[in-house]
Protein backbone atom coordinates (compact mmCIF):
# COMPACT_ATOMS: atom_id res chain seq x y z
CA UNK A 1 0.00 0.00 0.00
CA UNK A 2 1.32 3.76 -0.45
CA UNK A 3 -0.85 5.35 1.80
CA UNK A 4 -2.22 3.76 4.65
CA UNK A 5 -4.18 5.52 7.51
CA UNK A 6 -4.62 3.76 10.60
CA UNK A 7 -6.99 4.04 13.21
CA UNK A 8 -6.56 7.38 12.83
CA UNK A 9 -8.54 9.49 15.08
CA UNK A 10 -8.15 13.87 14.90
CA UNK A 11 -10.07 16.29 17.64
CA UNK A 12 -10.21 19.91 17.51
CA UNK A 13 -10.97 22.27 20.23
CA UNK A 14 -14.33 23.53 20.67
CA UNK A 15 -14.95 26.25 23.81
CA UNK A 16 -14.35 23.75 26.77
CA UNK A 17 -14.79 20.70 24.79
CA UNK A 18 -13.17 18.57 21.54
CA UNK A 19 -14.60 18.27 18.56
CA UNK A 20 -13.74 15.00 16.78
CA UNK A 21 -13.19 15.60 12.90
CA UNK A 22 -11.70 12.03 12.41
CA UNK A 23 -13.27 9.03 14.63
CA UNK A 24 -11.01 5.64 13.97
CA UNK A 25 -10.31 5.89 10.59
CA UNK A 26 -8.64 3.71 8.22
CA UNK A 27 -8.45 3.55 4.92
CA UNK A 28 -6.20 1.79 2.25
CA UNK A 29 -4.98 3.22 -1.00
CA UNK A 30 -2.63 1.34 -3.09
CA UNK A 31 -0.43 2.70 -5.84
CA UNK A 32 -2.21 3.55 -9.60
CA UNK A 33 -5.80 3.36 -7.86
CA UNK A 34 -7.87 6.50 -7.71
CA UNK A 35 -10.29 6.50 -4.07
CA UNK A 36 -13.04 9.03 -4.15
CA UNK A 37 -13.66 10.12 -0.36
CA UNK A 38 -17.14 11.50 -0.50
CA UNK A 39 -19.52 12.83 1.92
CA UNK A 40 -21.15 16.23 2.82
CA UNK A 41 -19.35 19.86 3.86
CA UNK A 42 -18.00 19.18 7.24
CA UNK A 43 -17.86 15.45 7.31
CA UNK A 44 -14.36 15.21 8.10
CA UNK A 45 -12.99 14.80 4.11
CA UNK A 46 -10.93 18.04 4.17
CA UNK A 47 -9.27 17.09 7.65
CA UNK A 48 -8.85 13.52 6.23
CA UNK A 49 -6.69 14.75 3.40
CA UNK A 50 -4.40 17.73 5.53
CA UNK A 51 -3.91 14.27 8.25
CA UNK A 52 -2.98 12.42 4.59
CA UNK A 53 -0.70 14.84 3.57
CA UNK A 54 0.89 15.53 6.85
CA UNK A 55 0.09 19.06 7.47
CA UNK A 56 -1.72 17.71 10.70
CA UNK A 57 -0.59 15.02 12.98
CA UNK A 58 -3.46 13.06 14.25
CA UNK A 59 -4.08 12.70 18.46
CA UNK A 60 -4.13 8.86 17.56
CA UNK A 61 -3.47 6.20 15.17
CA UNK A 62 -0.68 6.52 12.36
CA UNK A 63 0.13 7.50 9.08
CA UNK A 64 1.84 5.71 6.84
CA UNK A 65 3.68 7.12 3.01
CA UNK A 66 5.18 4.77 0.81
CA UNK A 67 6.08 2.60 3.85
CA UNK A 68 7.23 5.22 6.17
CA UNK A 69 4.95 5.96 9.18
CA UNK A 70 5.01 9.54 10.21
CA UNK A 71 4.09 8.80 13.58
CA UNK A 72 7.27 10.99 15.74
CA UNK A 73 9.22 12.62 12.61
CA UNK A 74 9.89 15.97 12.96
CA UNK A 75 8.52 19.09 11.25
CA UNK A 76 11.63 19.45 8.48
CA UNK A 77 11.27 15.74 8.16
CA UNK A 78 7.97 15.64 7.12
CA UNK A 79 8.31 18.66 4.88
CA UNK A 80 10.74 16.28 3.45
CA UNK A 81 8.08 13.07 2.96
CA UNK A 82 5.61 16.03 1.56
CA UNK A 83 8.56 17.40 -1.03
CA UNK A 84 9.29 13.59 -2.18
CA UNK A 85 6.57 11.34 -2.07
CA UNK A 86 3.45 13.22 -1.62
CA UNK A 87 1.91 15.87 -4.65
CA UNK A 88 -1.12 17.88 -3.88
CA UNK A 89 -3.71 19.46 -6.00
CA UNK A 90 -5.37 22.08 -4.25
CA UNK A 91 -9.05 23.09 -4.29
CA UNK A 92 -8.17 26.54 -5.93
CA UNK A 93 -5.65 26.59 -8.26
CA UNK A 94 -3.00 28.28 -5.73
CA UNK A 95 -0.69 29.54 -8.56
CA UNK A 96 2.06 32.06 -7.79
CA UNK A 97 1.16 34.62 -9.27
CA UNK A 98 5.11 36.10 -10.75
CA UNK A 99 5.59 32.47 -12.44
CA UNK A 100 4.35 31.49 -15.79
CA UNK A 101 3.01 27.77 -16.26
CA UNK A 102 6.21 25.98 -16.90
CA UNK A 103 8.13 27.63 -13.85
CA UNK A 104 4.93 26.78 -11.46
CA UNK A 105 6.19 23.15 -12.16
CA UNK A 106 10.08 24.17 -12.08
CA UNK A 107 9.79 25.53 -8.87
CA UNK A 108 8.98 22.35 -7.46
CA UNK A 109 12.38 20.53 -8.74
CA UNK A 110 14.06 23.96 -7.62
CA UNK A 111 12.89 23.57 -4.45
CA UNK A 112 14.26 19.53 -4.64
CA UNK A 113 17.40 20.89 -5.92
CA UNK A 114 17.04 19.44 -9.01
CA UNK A 115 18.82 20.84 -12.35
CA UNK A 116 16.99 23.44 -13.85
CA UNK A 117 17.52 21.98 -17.71
CA UNK A 118 16.21 18.52 -16.69
CA UNK A 119 13.43 20.24 -14.33
CA UNK A 120 12.32 22.56 -17.52
CA UNK A 121 12.30 19.22 -19.45
CA UNK A 122 10.18 17.92 -17.03
CA UNK A 123 7.94 20.57 -16.24
CA UNK A 124 7.17 20.72 -20.32
CA UNK A 125 6.29 17.08 -20.79
CA UNK A 126 4.05 17.38 -17.81
CA UNK A 127 2.07 20.53 -19.25
CA UNK A 128 1.91 18.48 -22.61
CA UNK A 129 0.23 15.67 -20.97
CA UNK A 130 -2.22 18.03 -19.49
CA UNK A 131 -2.63 19.44 -22.71
CA UNK A 132 -0.92 22.99 -21.90
CA UNK A 133 2.11 22.28 -23.97
CA UNK A 134 1.50 25.78 -26.04
CA UNK A 135 0.68 28.10 -22.73
CA UNK A 136 3.87 27.07 -20.95
CA UNK A 137 4.90 30.69 -20.84
CA UNK A 138 1.76 32.51 -19.36
CA UNK A 139 1.32 33.24 -16.26
CA UNK A 140 -2.05 32.66 -13.60
CA UNK A 141 -4.18 35.67 -15.04
CA UNK A 142 -3.12 34.96 -18.58
CA UNK A 143 -5.25 31.53 -18.19
CA UNK A 144 -8.43 30.30 -17.95
CA UNK A 145 -10.27 28.46 -14.81
CA UNK A 146 -9.56 25.20 -16.10
CA UNK A 147 -6.21 25.90 -17.10
CA UNK A 148 -5.06 27.03 -14.20
CA UNK A 149 -6.87 23.52 -12.41
CA UNK A 150 -4.73 21.28 -15.13
CA UNK A 151 -1.55 23.56 -14.11
CA UNK A 152 -1.99 22.62 -10.56
CA UNK A 153 -2.88 18.87 -10.69
CA UNK A 154 0.68 19.07 -13.40
CA UNK A 155 2.51 20.89 -10.46
CA UNK A 156 1.47 18.20 -8.05
CA UNK A 157 3.24 15.34 -10.11
CA UNK A 158 6.19 17.83 -11.00
CA UNK A 159 8.00 15.52 -8.04
CA UNK A 160 6.94 11.75 -9.10
CA UNK A 161 5.21 11.76 -6.01
CA UNK A 162 3.74 8.29 -4.67
CA UNK A 163 1.00 9.85 -3.22
CA UNK A 164 -1.51 12.24 -4.97
CA UNK A 165 -3.86 14.36 -2.77
CA UNK A 166 -6.50 16.01 -4.96
CA UNK A 167 -9.06 18.37 -2.70
CA UNK A 168 -12.43 19.52 -4.30
CA UNK A 169 -10.77 20.20 -7.97
CA UNK A 170 -13.78 20.64 -9.73
CA UNK A 171 -15.62 23.12 -7.19
CA UNK A 172 -14.68 26.21 -9.30
CA UNK A 173 -15.55 24.61 -12.56
CA UNK A 174 -18.48 24.04 -14.73
CA UNK A 175 -19.87 20.73 -15.58
CA UNK A 176 -18.27 20.01 -18.42
CA UNK A 177 -14.30 21.58 -17.75
CA UNK A 178 -15.40 19.17 -13.65
CA UNK A 179 -15.48 16.15 -15.96
CA UNK A 180 -12.61 17.09 -17.86
CA UNK A 181 -10.47 17.15 -14.82
CA UNK A 182 -11.30 14.18 -13.15
CA UNK A 183 -11.36 12.52 -16.64
CA UNK A 184 -7.30 13.46 -16.34
CA UNK A 185 -6.73 13.15 -13.05
CA UNK A 186 -7.89 9.53 -13.52
CA UNK A 187 -5.62 9.03 -16.36
CA UNK A 188 -2.62 10.41 -14.83
CA UNK A 189 -2.92 8.17 -11.39
CA UNK A 190 -2.75 5.20 -13.74
CA UNK A 191 -0.02 6.64 -16.19
CA UNK A 192 1.91 7.49 -13.02
CA UNK A 193 0.98 4.59 -10.43
CA UNK A 194 0.51 7.18 -8.14
CA UNK A 195 -2.17 6.44 -4.89
CA UNK A 196 -4.43 8.86 -5.47
CA UNK A 197 -6.99 10.31 -2.96
CA UNK A 198 -9.53 12.69 -4.53
CA UNK A 199 -11.99 14.52 -1.99
CA UNK A 200 -15.18 15.75 -3.42
CA UNK A 201 -18.63 16.50 -1.91
CA UNK A 202 -20.25 16.04 -5.70
CA UNK A 203 -20.76 12.31 -6.89
CA UNK A 204 -21.31 13.75 -10.62
CA UNK A 205 -17.93 12.46 -11.76
CA UNK A 206 -17.42 9.71 -10.38
CA UNK A 207 -18.17 6.71 -12.73
CA UNK A 208 -14.13 6.76 -13.93
CA UNK A 209 -12.82 6.46 -10.10
CA UNK A 210 -11.44 2.76 -8.67
CA UNK A 211 -13.30 2.96 -5.39
CA UNK A 212 -15.41 5.70 -3.15
CA UNK A 213 -15.69 6.05 0.29
CA UNK A 214 -18.12 7.95 1.97
CA UNK A 215 -17.23 9.42 5.25
CA UNK A 216 -19.79 11.18 7.78
CA UNK A 217 -19.60 12.76 11.12
CA UNK A 218 -15.69 12.02 10.95
CA UNK A 219 -16.48 8.23 10.44
CA UNK A 220 -15.15 6.27 6.69
CA UNK A 221 -17.08 3.55 5.33
CA UNK A 222 -14.79 1.00 3.97
CA UNK A 223 -14.39 1.68 0.54
CA UNK A 224 -16.59 0.00 -2.18
CA UNK A 225 -15.34 -0.66 -5.75
CA UNK A 226 -17.14 2.48 -8.19
CA UNK A 227 -19.67 2.24 -10.46
CA UNK B 1 16.05 32.67 -5.52
CA UNK B 2 14.12 31.58 -8.26
CA UNK B 3 10.63 32.99 -6.67
CA UNK B 4 12.21 35.99 -5.76
CA UNK B 5 14.09 37.07 -9.05
CA UNK B 6 10.54 36.37 -10.76
CA UNK B 7 8.98 38.60 -8.24
CA UNK B 8 11.31 41.46 -8.64
CA UNK B 9 10.05 41.27 -12.70
CA UNK B 10 6.98 40.77 -11.68
CA UNK B 11 6.11 43.28 -9.41
CA UNK B 12 8.53 45.99 -10.94
CA UNK B 13 6.59 48.62 -9.42
CA UNK B 14 6.35 47.99 -5.77
CA UNK B 15 10.23 47.27 -5.76
CA UNK B 16 11.01 49.91 -8.07
CA UNK B 17 9.31 52.61 -5.65
CA UNK B 18 11.19 50.80 -2.61
CA UNK B 19 14.25 51.22 -4.92
CA UNK B 20 14.24 54.82 -5.01
CA UNK B 21 13.68 55.29 -1.31
CA UNK B 22 16.20 53.33 -0.56
CA UNK B 23 18.65 55.39 -3.60
CA UNK B 24 17.31 58.64 -1.93
CA UNK B 25 17.90 57.66 2.10
CA UNK B 26 21.48 56.51 0.68
CA UNK B 27 22.17 59.64 -1.12
CA UNK B 28 21.11 61.45 2.06
CA UNK B 29 23.56 59.12 4.03
CA UNK B 30 26.73 59.90 1.93
CA UNK B 31 26.19 63.37 1.55
CA UNK B 32 25.71 63.81 4.99
CA UNK B 33 28.80 61.51 5.68
CA UNK B 34 31.02 63.52 3.92
CA UNK B 35 29.93 67.07 4.75
CA UNK B 36 30.07 65.64 8.95
CA UNK B 37 33.93 64.78 7.74
CA UNK B 38 34.45 67.83 5.72
CA UNK B 39 33.39 69.92 8.40
CA UNK B 40 35.35 68.30 11.61
CA UNK B 41 38.44 68.06 9.12
CA UNK B 42 38.28 71.86 8.97
CA UNK B 43 37.86 72.04 12.58
CA UNK B 44 40.72 69.17 13.27
CA UNK B 45 42.95 68.31 10.98
CA UNK B 46 45.40 70.68 12.34
CA UNK B 47 45.24 68.68 15.67
CA UNK B 48 45.03 64.82 14.36
CA UNK B 49 48.25 65.95 12.13
CA UNK B 50 50.42 66.66 14.92
CA UNK B 51 53.00 64.30 14.76
CA UNK B 52 52.75 63.70 18.93
CA UNK B 53 50.49 60.88 20.60
CA UNK B 54 49.66 62.85 23.42
CA UNK B 55 48.49 66.57 24.30
CA UNK B 56 49.28 68.27 28.20
CA UNK B 57 46.84 71.14 28.90
CA UNK B 58 47.24 73.00 31.95
CA UNK B 59 44.88 71.02 34.51
CA UNK B 60 41.49 72.83 34.80
CA UNK B 61 40.14 73.99 38.01
CA UNK B 62 36.94 73.37 39.74
CA UNK B 63 36.17 70.59 37.88
CA UNK B 64 36.00 72.17 34.45
CA UNK B 65 37.04 70.22 31.14
CA UNK B 66 39.89 70.77 28.95
CA UNK B 67 40.22 73.52 26.79
CA UNK B 68 42.28 74.37 23.96
CA UNK B 69 40.37 78.15 24.24
CA UNK B 70 41.15 78.46 27.89
CA UNK B 71 45.14 76.40 28.46
CA UNK B 72 47.91 78.15 29.24
CA UNK B 73 51.19 75.86 29.93
CA UNK B 74 53.92 78.04 31.56
CA UNK B 75 57.54 76.94 30.71
CA UNK B 76 57.96 74.85 34.01
CA UNK B 77 55.44 72.80 32.70
CA UNK B 78 56.90 71.99 29.26
CA UNK B 79 60.20 71.36 30.70
CA UNK B 80 58.77 69.27 33.43
CA UNK B 81 57.29 67.08 30.71
CA UNK B 82 60.69 67.32 28.41
CA UNK B 83 62.36 65.72 31.87
CA UNK B 84 60.10 62.64 31.99
CA UNK B 85 61.11 59.48 31.69
CA UNK B 86 59.57 58.21 28.02
CA UNK B 87 59.13 60.91 26.77
CA UNK B 88 60.70 61.28 23.12
CA UNK B 89 59.70 64.48 22.23
CA UNK B 90 57.80 67.31 24.02
CA UNK B 91 56.95 70.60 22.11
CA UNK B 92 54.96 73.76 23.26
CA UNK B 93 52.49 74.77 20.66
CA UNK B 94 50.76 78.21 20.95
CA UNK B 95 47.11 78.84 19.43
CA UNK B 96 44.90 81.08 19.00
CA UNK B 97 42.90 82.69 15.97
CA UNK B 98 42.96 85.95 15.15
CA UNK B 99 42.33 88.00 11.74
CA UNK B 100 44.98 88.22 9.11
CA UNK B 101 44.97 91.02 6.18
CA UNK B 102 46.82 91.38 2.90
CA UNK B 103 46.09 93.89 0.96
CA UNK B 104 41.91 94.26 0.61
CA UNK B 105 41.72 90.81 1.78
CA UNK B 106 41.41 89.78 5.10
CA UNK B 107 40.23 86.70 6.97
CA UNK B 108 39.85 84.77 10.27
CA UNK B 109 42.92 82.58 10.95
CA UNK B 110 44.41 79.96 13.37
CA UNK B 111 47.68 81.19 14.88
CA UNK B 112 49.88 77.91 15.76
CA UNK B 113 53.19 79.46 17.35
CA UNK B 114 56.16 76.64 17.52
CA UNK B 115 59.59 76.50 18.15
CA UNK B 116 62.05 77.35 15.14
CA UNK B 117 63.00 73.96 13.80
CA UNK B 118 60.55 72.23 15.43
CA UNK B 119 58.80 68.89 14.39
CA UNK B 120 54.94 69.93 14.87
CA UNK B 121 54.80 72.79 11.66
CA UNK B 122 55.68 71.86 7.73
CA UNK B 123 58.48 73.69 6.92
CA UNK B 124 59.18 74.68 10.73
CA UNK B 125 63.11 74.94 9.30
CA UNK B 126 62.11 78.20 7.63
CA UNK B 127 59.88 79.94 10.58
CA UNK B 128 61.58 82.75 12.16
CA UNK B 129 60.35 85.92 14.47
CA UNK B 130 59.49 87.51 11.15
CA UNK B 131 58.06 84.25 8.66
CA UNK B 132 55.73 82.19 8.14
CA UNK B 133 54.41 79.28 6.89
CA UNK B 134 50.90 79.41 5.62
CA UNK B 135 48.49 76.78 4.99
CA UNK B 136 47.40 76.61 1.44
CA UNK B 137 43.91 77.78 2.93
CA UNK B 138 45.42 80.78 3.91
CA UNK B 139 47.38 81.41 1.16
CA UNK B 140 44.32 81.32 -0.91
CA UNK B 141 42.35 83.22 1.44
CA UNK B 142 44.84 85.95 1.47
CA UNK B 143 46.09 85.74 -2.58
CA UNK B 144 49.71 85.06 -0.98
CA UNK B 145 52.42 83.31 -2.61
CA UNK B 146 56.12 82.95 -0.56
CA UNK B 147 57.86 85.85 -0.45
CA UNK B 148 54.45 87.95 -0.12
CA UNK B 149 54.19 89.84 3.45
CA UNK B 150 50.60 90.47 5.23
CA UNK B 151 49.96 91.99 8.38
CA UNK B 152 48.92 89.53 11.36
CA UNK B 153 47.27 91.47 14.49
CA UNK B 154 49.84 94.33 13.64
CA UNK B 155 52.59 92.34 13.01
CA UNK B 156 54.30 92.56 8.98
CA UNK B 157 55.01 89.46 8.39
CA UNK B 158 57.07 87.55 5.25
CA UNK B 159 55.54 84.24 3.58
CA UNK B 160 58.45 81.95 4.04
CA UNK B 161 56.20 78.84 2.56
CA UNK B 162 53.03 77.50 1.96
CA UNK B 163 52.59 73.77 3.11
CA UNK B 164 49.60 71.46 3.77
CA UNK B 165 46.19 72.39 4.27
CA UNK B 166 46.04 72.54 8.20
CA UNK B 167 42.57 73.51 9.57
CA UNK B 168 41.32 74.43 13.09
CA UNK B 169 38.29 75.58 14.38
CA UNK B 170 36.87 76.03 10.75
CA UNK B 171 39.96 78.51 10.32
CA UNK B 172 43.06 77.80 8.36
CA UNK B 173 46.23 77.49 10.03
CA UNK B 174 49.76 80.15 9.83
CA UNK B 175 52.59 78.10 11.47
CA UNK B 176 54.66 81.24 13.43
CA UNK B 177 57.54 81.11 15.83
CA UNK B 178 56.35 81.25 19.74
CA UNK B 179 57.76 84.76 19.85
CA UNK B 180 55.61 85.45 16.94
CA UNK B 181 52.49 83.63 18.55
CA UNK B 182 53.04 85.57 22.10
CA UNK B 183 52.41 88.89 20.81
CA UNK B 184 49.41 87.31 18.73
CA UNK B 185 48.30 86.16 22.50
CA UNK B 186 49.62 87.70 25.02
CA UNK B 187 50.73 85.27 27.84
CA UNK B 188 48.37 85.03 30.84
CA UNK B 189 50.89 83.37 33.07
CA UNK B 190 53.84 85.50 34.57
CA UNK B 191 56.22 82.04 35.16
CA UNK B 192 58.33 82.44 31.97
CA UNK B 193 57.57 81.71 27.99
CA UNK B 194 54.20 80.24 27.57
CA UNK B 195 52.01 78.33 24.98
CA UNK B 196 48.54 76.90 24.88
CA UNK B 197 49.71 73.48 25.06
CA UNK B 198 52.51 70.69 24.85
CA UNK B 199 52.49 67.95 22.53
CA UNK B 200 54.13 65.04 23.26
CA UNK B 201 55.72 61.60 22.09
CA UNK B 202 55.44 59.22 24.56
CA UNK B 203 56.91 55.36 24.98
CA UNK B 204 55.01 52.77 26.95
CA UNK B 205 57.59 53.65 30.20
CA UNK B 206 56.10 57.08 30.33
CA UNK B 207 54.44 57.46 33.63
CA UNK B 208 51.80 59.68 32.27
CA UNK B 209 49.68 60.16 35.80
CA UNK B 210 52.88 61.18 37.78
CA UNK B 211 54.19 63.56 35.11
CA UNK B 212 50.50 65.87 35.26
CA UNK B 213 50.79 65.70 38.88
CA UNK B 214 54.73 66.90 38.85
CA UNK B 215 54.03 69.45 36.03
CA UNK B 216 50.09 70.59 36.92
CA UNK B 217 49.26 69.33 34.30
CA UNK B 218 46.13 66.95 31.80
CA UNK B 219 47.52 64.73 29.36
CA UNK B 220 44.74 63.05 27.10
CA UNK B 221 45.62 61.62 23.63
CA UNK B 222 45.66 63.22 20.68
CA UNK B 223 42.26 61.90 19.74
CA UNK B 224 40.63 63.03 22.73
CA UNK B 225 41.94 66.30 23.16
CA UNK B 226 39.75 67.06 20.29
CA UNK B 227 36.59 66.93 22.15
CA UNK B 228 38.41 70.12 23.86
CA UNK B 229 37.76 72.16 20.94
CA UNK B 230 34.78 74.13 21.65
CA UNK B 231 32.64 74.08 18.17
CA UNK B 232 33.88 70.17 17.66
CA UNK B 233 31.83 68.24 19.64
CA UNK B 234 28.84 69.74 19.79
CA UNK B 235 29.02 70.13 15.78
CA UNK B 236 29.92 66.69 14.87
CA UNK B 237 27.38 65.36 17.49
CA UNK B 238 24.49 67.16 16.20
CA UNK B 239 25.67 66.02 12.25
CA UNK B 240 26.28 62.00 13.39
CA UNK B 241 23.03 61.99 15.12
CA UNK B 242 21.23 62.94 12.29
CA UNK B 243 23.15 60.20 10.66
CA UNK B 244 21.97 57.98 13.06
CA UNK B 245 18.61 59.05 12.70
CA UNK B 246 18.43 58.08 9.02
CA UNK B 247 20.57 55.16 9.57
CA UNK B 248 17.61 54.22 11.92
CA UNK B 249 14.75 55.52 9.39
CA UNK B 250 15.82 53.36 6.37
CA UNK B 251 16.49 50.47 8.78
CA UNK B 252 12.34 50.73 9.75
CA UNK B 253 11.17 51.92 6.14
CA UNK B 254 12.75 48.88 4.57
CA UNK B 255 11.39 46.02 7.75
CA UNK B 256 7.90 48.00 7.35
CA UNK B 257 8.01 47.54 3.15
CA UNK B 258 9.28 43.60 3.62
CA UNK B 259 6.67 43.40 6.33
CA UNK B 260 4.03 44.42 4.01
CA UNK B 261 5.14 41.92 1.14
CA UNK B 262 5.28 38.99 3.34
CA UNK B 263 1.85 39.40 4.83
CA UNK B 264 0.89 39.94 0.85
CA UNK B 265 2.78 36.64 0.19
CA UNK B 266 1.70 34.86 3.44
CA UNK B 267 -0.06 32.52 0.86
CA UNK B 268 2.14 31.96 -1.52
CA UNK B 269 4.61 30.66 1.32
CA UNK B 270 2.07 28.53 2.43
CA UNK B 271 1.59 26.95 -0.73
CA UNK B 272 5.33 26.66 -1.05
CA UNK B 273 5.59 24.72 2.68
CA UNK B 274 2.70 22.10 1.75
CA UNK B 275 4.28 21.15 -1.46
CA UNK B 276 7.63 20.76 0.86
CA UNK B 277 9.91 23.71 1.00
CA UNK B 278 11.39 24.24 3.69
CA UNK B 279 11.29 27.03 5.82
CA UNK B 280 15.37 28.02 5.48
CA UNK B 281 15.05 27.45 2.00
CA UNK B 282 12.09 30.13 1.95
CA UNK B 283 13.98 32.41 4.28
CA UNK B 284 16.92 32.41 2.41
CA UNK B 285 14.87 33.17 -0.87
CA UNK B 286 13.41 36.21 0.10
CA UNK B 287 16.43 37.56 2.26
CA UNK B 288 18.54 37.05 -0.85
CA UNK B 289 15.44 39.00 -2.63
CA UNK B 290 15.80 41.69 -0.04
CA UNK B 291 19.70 42.08 -0.53
CA UNK B 292 19.15 42.42 -4.16
CA UNK B 293 17.27 45.41 -3.43
CA UNK B 294 19.22 46.70 -0.78
CA UNK B 295 22.74 46.56 -2.98
CA UNK B 296 20.97 47.97 -6.04
CA UNK B 297 19.40 50.94 -4.29
CA UNK B 298 22.32 51.51 -2.05
CA UNK B 299 25.09 51.77 -5.03
CA UNK B 300 23.23 53.55 -7.12
CA UNK B 301 22.56 56.25 -4.12
CA UNK B 302 26.09 56.32 -3.37
CA UNK B 303 27.10 56.86 -6.81
CA UNK B 304 25.35 59.93 -6.98
CA UNK B 305 26.35 61.04 -3.64
CA UNK B 306 30.50 60.44 -4.77
CA UNK B 307 29.59 61.90 -8.15
CA UNK B 308 28.13 65.21 -6.12
CA UNK B 309 30.38 65.16 -3.69
CA UNK B 310 32.94 65.38 -6.21
CA UNK B 311 31.78 67.76 -7.97
CA UNK B 312 31.19 69.37 -4.76
CA UNK B 313 34.37 69.18 -3.00
CA UNK B 314 36.75 71.78 -4.27
CA UNK B 315 34.36 74.61 -3.92
CA UNK B 316 33.27 76.31 -0.85
CA UNK B 317 31.41 73.38 0.56
CA UNK B 318 33.63 71.43 3.15
CA UNK B 319 32.95 68.30 1.69
CA UNK B 320 35.27 65.17 1.97
CA UNK B 321 35.28 62.39 -0.60
CA UNK B 322 36.69 59.05 0.68
CA UNK B 323 36.32 55.28 0.88
CA UNK B 324 35.49 55.90 4.70
CA UNK B 325 32.94 58.21 3.70
CA UNK B 326 31.44 56.88 0.48
CA UNK B 327 31.38 52.73 1.61
CA UNK B 328 31.27 52.79 5.37
CA UNK B 329 27.79 54.33 4.92
CA UNK B 330 26.53 52.53 2.22
CA UNK B 331 28.03 49.14 4.15
CA UNK B 332 25.97 50.16 7.08
CA UNK B 333 22.86 51.08 5.01
CA UNK B 334 23.08 47.32 3.94
CA UNK B 335 23.53 45.99 7.07
CA UNK B 336 20.91 48.08 8.60
CA UNK B 337 18.36 47.37 6.03
CA UNK B 338 19.25 44.00 5.97
CA UNK B 339 18.59 43.35 9.58
CA UNK B 340 15.12 45.33 9.21
CA UNK B 341 14.42 42.80 6.39
CA UNK B 342 15.33 39.87 8.31
CA UNK B 343 13.33 40.70 12.01
CA UNK B 344 10.31 41.55 9.14
CA UNK B 345 10.73 38.22 6.90
CA UNK B 346 11.15 36.00 9.83
CA UNK B 347 7.24 35.66 10.10
CA UNK B 348 7.71 33.34 6.89
CA UNK B 349 8.42 30.94 9.83
CA UNK B 350 5.03 31.09 11.00
CA UNK B 351 2.99 31.11 8.48
CA UNK B 352 0.84 27.35 8.51
CA UNK B 353 1.58 25.46 5.32
CA UNK B 354 -2.36 23.89 6.64
CA UNK B 355 -3.46 27.66 5.42
CA UNK B 356 -3.12 26.42 1.72
CA UNK B 357 -5.72 23.64 1.75
CA UNK B 358 -9.22 25.02 1.16
CA UNK B 359 -7.73 29.08 1.08
CA UNK B 360 -9.46 30.44 -1.87
CA UNK B 361 -7.46 32.84 -4.05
Amino acid sequence: MSLHLTDVTLTYPDGESRLTALDRVTLDVPKGSLTAVVGPSGSGKSSLLAVAATLITPDHGTVTIDGTTTTGMTRGELTDLRRHKIGIVFQQPNLLPSLTAAEQLQVMARIDGRSPAKARTRALELLDAVGLADQAGRRPHQLSGGQRQRVNIARALMNDPTVLLVDEPTSALDHERGAAVIDLITRLTHRQAAATVLVTHDRTHLTAVDRIAVVRDGRLRLPTPAG
Amino acid sequence: MFVAWRDLKFAKGRFALMGTVIVLITLLVGLLSGLTAGLGRQNVSAITGLPADRIAFDAPGGGQDLSYADSTVTAGQWLQWARTPGVTSAEPLGITTTRATAGDRSTGVSVFGVRPGSPLAPGSGEIDDGSVVLSTPAADDLGLKPGATFALAGQRLTVAAVRGDASFSHTPVIWTSLTTWRKTAPPAAADGPTATVVALSTDSATDTRAADEAAGTRTVSREDSLSAIGSYTSENGSLQLMRGFLFAISALVIGAFFTVWTIQRSADVAVLKALGASTAGLLKDALGQALVLLAGGTLVGTGIAAALGALVAGSAVPFLLTPATVLFPAAVMVLLGALGAALSIRRITSVDPLTALGSAR
